[in-house]
């Protein structure tokens, strides 16, 4: 297991993205998958969603000077829905995404996540909506979402720690939730250790054919 | 034994362990692969020192980045030369399969698996591409998986995975003239919602899905997961029995007879039980036609589009943004709604019966001026049965572009792109902003036979206008 993999507690201060049904191409256009790595891909964040609001005269919230730097990032229902590119949580990764708060998550896009260690966490639409809110009056709200407790404490920063002014209380699939915790994310190694037991269904199934 | 639905005892067969997160170790029967999701998986075992567990159980081909005029190689778009080169690369490296540009089963990966006969009733079957739900036509257990879990599949050839509910969607009666699988799913789509699916398998089920060809049932389960639901099947039958007989990687000889039996006995038990049941009338079913920006904002083609005070509060807000992103108006009708671009291909929608019907529409009639028309074939197969039948020549004759086959216009990953703010009659799944390659373009989704009807209209049209007498 990869030291320091565990994710139990994470905080840093929020990004409010309103609107629901967000598809992960709008988060990364396919064009941006034309690559054999995955490098690169924050730059594509919703990269023509920015464009259109710049051309508007409004700011994206990515783009938004007063969430730079954020790294939890409240969303609406449904966020991530469409393919299943993992390129999408990774370049949300790369552009400092720890953490994402939502009322739902599509199931591809939330596994993806898990297996980069970025938790999805679920709250009501009235917890998110105020959520969202209140990061937009004081965009130095610092979140902590605290997969122990199955909270997200919203507060003010006082020298590193939280003085919470708000809780709400998430859900999330518990596999999810336990693989976070324990580090097990990174699935492989887990997988790898019942070597002997995937044989075993190898050979009692009968369509896969003789040795493997 | 306790009556079981086939979701179970295709799951329970493949379980390897129950992990300590309490999710499933799923043993996966068939892994497909392609030139987008792979590449950064075989990285990854790469940097682990990994081999590839089961490299038979893992076959590739190309489809999303190829282009459908010229196959030239090198390919004129340098980043896709080198992401088809990669994959060449890592399937000789590790001994697994590539049907490529040159095989004759190259083609979309959700086409070719069923017609070479490797997608089977019983297995499970993992791809990273969403639309892996497709194969759940033959009664198996299939689903997307991001970059990853391809990893997991390569390195173990099992994943992490938490069993989802199953719900049975029952769907009944008679289909009328000029409504197709694509009407059903679109219909299930606008009825549970896009997300109503989020935590679930779909059972489809009932008279009409039975009534259904494997096409038509790949067509439904294709777009479960623009439902929400990762997993979509329909219960192994005689139908599915027949299209897998002779198929490249089916069973002979005795084997067969063994097979086909076992095959049939994955069906849920008449009293399976489920954790949810919806049912639906066929005969409600009309031709369908999406008109905003994501699979569940549709409408029958002689409707009117909604009124956004008459739409639900919670779905509000994404309607508007559908109306500003696809320039249309309330109430109306999506009827003559004019098109520039029309699509014909997809995993949803390029199979040999989908050109049938959208030829028997094109037939004798031409493109509208002005509208740029593409029938791009799911494989080399549907490619050489469509020459067979002179269904190319039906669509040359009616002005369509006949193309080669890969993804295409689906998601533009080829040069095959809208421009602008083009409208664009599609037989593809998605209708999300930007999907086909202009950020500002806009998707109408329908079926094959409406794209044809809309090419030819040069604006969208009831197909049930346009069929020959004799359909009945």
């Amino acid at each position: 297991m990869m030291a320091g993999s565990e994710r139990r507690r994470l905080s840093g201060r929020g990004l409010p993205l309103p609107g629901n049904d967000i598809d992960t191409d709008r988060i990364t256009p396919a064009r941006f998958l034309k690559s054999v790595t995955f490098d690169g891909l924050g730059d594509a964040v919703f990269v023509d969603e920015r464009a259109a609001s710049a051309e508007r005269g409004e700011t994206h919230p990515f783009d938004d000077a007063r969430f730079q730097g954020a790294e939890v990032l409240v969303v609406g229902k449904n966020f991530g829905c469409g393919s299943s590119r993992e390129h999408a949580p990774q370049a949300l990764l790369r552009a400092g995404v720890r953490a994402i708060v939502g009322e739902s998550f599509a199931e591809i896009f939330a596994g993806n996540c898990t297996a980069l260690g970025i938790p999805t966490v679920r709250a009501s639409a009235t917890a998110i909506e105020q959520l969202q809110r209140q990061i937009g009056e004081e965009p130095t709200t610092l979140l902590e979402v605290d997969l122990d407790e199955m909270v997200v404490r919203a507060g003010r920063d006082a020298d590193g720690s939280l003085v919470a002014d708000a809780q709400l209380e998430v859900t999330m699939p518990d596999g999810q939730r336990r693989a976070l915790m324990s580090g097990a994310w990174d699935s492989t190694g887990v997988l790898l250790a019942n070597r002997e037991a995937v044989a075993e269904v190898a050979r009692r199934l009968p369509y896969v054919e003789g040795d493997q | 034994m306790a009556a079981a639905n086939l979701f179970d005892k295709v799951w329970d067969a493949h379980t390897v362990a129950e992990l300590a997160t309490g999710e499933t170790q799923l043993f996966i029967g068939l892994h497909l692969i392609h030139e987008v999701t792979s590449p950064q998986a075989f990285q990854m075992l790469a940097e682990r020192d990994l081999p590839v567990a089961y490299p038979a159980l893992t076959v590739a081909t190309v489809d999303h980045i190829v282009p459908t005029d010229s196959r030239q190689r090198p390919l004129a778009d340098e980043m896709a030369e080198q992401m088809l080169a990669e994959l060449e690369r890592n399937t000789a490296a590790h001994g697994i399969r590539f049907h490529g540009l040159d095989s004759d089963y190259q083609g979309i990966v959700h086409v070719i698996g069923p017609e070479l006969g490797l997608t089977q009733p019983g297995m499970t079957i993992a791809c990273g591409d969403s639309h892996t739900s497709t194969h759940g036509a033959f009664g198996t257990i299939a689903f997307g998986i991001g970059t990853s879990q391809v990893r997991d599949v390569l390195a173990t050839q099992t994943l992490a995975a938490t069993k989802p509910k199953v719900r049975r969607i029952t769907v009944s009666g008679p289909l009328g003239r000029g409504v197709y699988a694509k009407d059903i799913i679109l219909s299930i789509i606008a009825t549970l919602g896009v997300k109503g699916g989020i935590g679930y398998a779909y059972e489809y089920a009932g008279d009409t899905i039975a009534a259904l060809d494997m096409e038509g049932r790949m067509s439904i389960c294709n777009m479960s997961i623009e439902g929400g639901a990762r997993v979509g099947y329909v219960n192994p039958d005689q139908t599915t029995v027949d299209y897998l007989q002779g198929r490249p990687h089916a069973p002979t000889g005795a084997a067969w007879d063994e097979a086909a039996e076992r095959w049939l006995g994955y069906a849920s038990d008449s009293d399976a039980s489920f954790d949810d049941e919806v049912a639906l009338s066929a005969a409600d079913i009309e031709p369908v036609v999406t008109w905003g920006i994501n699979p569940g904002q549709s409408l029958a083609v002689g409707d009117r589009l909604p009124r956004l005070r008459g739409v639900a509060e919670e779905e509000r807000d994404t309607a508007s943004a559908a109306y500003r992103h696809m320039r249309l108006q309330e109430n109306d009708p999506i009827a003559g709604t004019a098109i520039d671009v029309a699509f014909i291909g997809s995993c949803t929608n390029s199979r040999i019966g989908d050109l049938r019907e959208a030829a028997r529409v094109a037939r004798g009639n031409r493109v509208a001026r002005g509208v740029r028309a593409l029938v791009v074939p799911g494989s080399k197969e549907v490619t050489a049965q469509a020459q067979d039948e002179g269904l190319d020549a039906v669509f040359r004759d009616a002005g369509f572009e006949w193309r080669e086959p890969g993804c295409s216009m689906c998601l533009a990953m080829n040069p095959d792109k809208l421009e602008g703010a083009q409208v664009s009659a599609s037989s593809s799944n998605r209708n999300f902003i930007g999907r086909q390659g202009s950020p500002t373009g806009r998707t109408l989704l329908m079926s094959p036979a409406m794209v044809a009807a809309a090419a030819i209209n040069g604006a969208v049209a009831d197909v049930r206008d346009m069929l020959p007498a004799e359909a009945g």
